[in-house]
């Protein structure tokens, strides 16, 4: 291990929490050898981080970030060339085919195309983990139809999958993933083959799992949506490696890096409407107005910034656009503000704005 | 046609059912693992073994290349040592078998590897041994294209088998030949194409809804 990976190895062990981490990376690489023409391509690139006990964790990065072998390493899919993968303790990277089995029986895995067996019922595919590992018959039975009925699908249990909705084979691939009593559940892009209103249902039931049974949850997604739906902390990767990691509010609160920031803009409507941007000029106009972005986040979210704006320092504000949602339970709001141009007006506004505990920025003036 | 000529007749055909049968069953015996072998040993696959993988696909391909006339001979010294005797019914067995056993190995293999990698994927993430992969996975989900296979394999095999009248094999095959053919018989040559023309198609009716039963895939209303 080379210096840069064990500092970063230490400084993920630090961030952890006083708890023994779920699941633990500790600087893993893998790269694939160069095949062909093609040069050798580095999947992850000393990737560190830690998962708590029951935390739903988050990774997102567009297609090719590495995200799908992050997840694999977790249940020994892919190998990693170099570094430790903790699950429980176990360094997964250790393990021969009986103890990786083994493993494999604590960690559940669900897929984009969900990869039910055609040939089997509902029942039957819930079952089959079951199967595998050798329970009897008989004491399956009772165990499935508890998770068909906690997946709300007891009524489809003898049903084939070609008969199911996409939302609905979703819902078998869960309990198929828990009927081993899982610790850790690995999501690999769940939702991205569903609309958003399966998609909603879908992440509720996750949510309701990780707060009914305390697994630990790790999904890869595309979708920003997903992150800020259901999960307690974030990295975002990107070739490889983890360019930006923390809780989940605070990463949309202060997206760091520019490929986080098109991610936050993409569900929070940070972005700048494209006829406005146009329009913008860096300089002051005379007689124009100037453009802020004003984020209103953490416990001053709720502060009344429009009204201390225009009654408190009679500044005439307009909104150009805003949204306020929530994250993880908190109220998080974005708003594109024009107040008149003039220097001093500015100043005094994004002084207010800081006094009120808020960010705000000039993004620019306009006519 | 005289009552002796029905006797042939029926005779024939019971020869042929009797080779084909046997082949078919034998070389299924045969290709099944062969094809689950070959499907599942290639580069990066459950059981790699990539060396013994080529060589086997070499073997198959051979024997495949080889009209089955020419293995009908070619492998008389073979069908002795099996046998006991080159000539008959029961001899014409082995080199039906002979030929049946690549074809269905192609065929199972064929079947096996359109069974999409993600099962294969969660099939390993839920712990299952490579066994238990293609014993509840593979052959389960590859079920209704190896069904379809194995007819194609009959109805293969009862034309092989019109073949082994040269080595004195009999079946309908050689009824035709030898009375409809060589002493001028059309009403026997007749005869034996309806009995081959009905018997694929009930074999082909059959296997497709066989086929069909086990098909899971397809949303019935």
């Amino acid at each position: 291990m080379n210096v840069l990976a064990s500092i970063e190895a230490v400084s993920a062990a630090t961030a952890a929490s006083a708890e023994a981490p779920a699941i633990r990376f500790d600087a893993v690489s893998k790269t694939y050898p160069a095949r062909g023409r093609d040069a050798q391509v580095s999947a992850l690139d000393r990737v560190s981080l830690a998962v708590a006990p029951g935390q739903i964790y988050g990774v997102i990065g567009r297609s090719g970030a590495g995200k799908s072998t992050l997840l694999r390493v977790i249940n020994g899919l892919e190998k990693p060339s170099a570094g430790r993968v903790l699950v429980d303790g176990t360094d997964v990277v250790t393990l021969d085919g009986g103890g990786l089995r083994a493993l494999r029986r604590r960690v559940g895995m669900i897929f984009q195309h969900f990869n039910l067996l055609s040939s089997r019922t509902v029942f039957d595919n819930v079952a089959f983990p079951l199967e595998l590992a050798g329970v009897r018959r008989g004491a399956m039975a009772a165990r499935v139809d508890q998770l068909l009925d906690l997946v709300g699908l007891a009524d489809k249990r003898g049903r084939y999958p070609a008969e199911l909705s996409g939302g609905e084979k979703q819902r078998v691939g869960i309990a198929r993933a828990l009927a081993t009593e899982p610790n850790v559940l690995l999501s690999d892009e769940a939702t991205s083959a569903l609309d958003p209103e399966t998609t909603r249902s879908i992440l509720d039931l996750l949510a309701r799992v990780n707060a009914l049974t305390g697994v630990t949850i790790v999904l890869i997604t595309h979708e920003m949506q997903v992150i800020k739906e259901i999960a307690d902390r974030v990295a975002v990767i990107e070739r490889g490696r983890i360019i930006e990691e923390g809780p989940v509010y605070d990463v949309f609160a202060r997206p760091r890096t520019a490929t986080a920031k098109s991610f936050v803009a993409s569900v929070t409507g940070s972005s700048v409407p494209a006829d406005l941007a146009e329009e913008l000029s860096t300089q002051p106009i005379t007689g124009g107005r100037a453009v802020l972005r004003v984020l209103l986040t953490g416990a001053q979210a709720t502060a009344p910034i429009i009204s201390r704006l225009s009654r408190g320092a009679d500044i005439d504000v307009q909104v150009l656009a805003g949204q306020v949602d929530r994250i993880g339970g908190a109220p998080f709001g974005n708003f594109l503000l024009a107040v008149p141009g003039r220097a001093e007006v500015v100043a005094a506004a994004l002084a207010l704005v800081r006094e009120l505990g808020l960010t705000g920025e000039v993004l620019g003036y306009v006519a | 046609m005289s009552p002796d000529l029905i006797g042939l007749l029926a005779n024939s055909t019971g020869q042929t059912l009797y080779m084909v049968a046997v082949s078919a069953l034998l070389g299924t015996l045969l290709g099944l693992p062969l094809g689950v072998f070959l499907a599942t040993s290639g580069h990066g696959e459950l059981f790699e073994a990539v060396a013994v993988n080529r060589v086997l696909g070499l073997v198959v391909n051979a024997t495949r290349s080889t009209p089955f006339i020419i293995l009908v001979v070619a492998i008389i010294p073979f069908t002795r040592l099996l046998a006991g005797t080159s000539i008959g019914t029961t001899a014409a067995i082995v080199p039906l078998t002979v030929a049946a056993t690549p074809f269905i190995a192609r065929i199972i293999e064929t079947a096996i590897r359109e069974v999409d990698a993600g099962l294969i994927e969660a099939s390993r993430a839920m712990g299952a041994t490579p066994l238990q992969i293609v014993a509840k996975v593979l052959l389960p989900e590859a079920l209704p294209a190896i069904a379809l296979g194995l007819t194609l394999t009959v109805v293969s095999l009862i034309g092989y088998s019109a073949m082994v009248g040269a080595v004195g094999g009999g079946g309908l095959g050689d009824l035709g030949i030898r009375y409809g053919y060589q002493r001028f018989m059309p009403a026997v040559m007749a005869a034996v194409v309806v009995v081959l023309i009905v018997l694929v198609q009930g074999l082909q009716s059959a296997g497709e809804a066989l086929a069909r039963h086990v098909n899971k895939r397809i949303r019935r209303t």
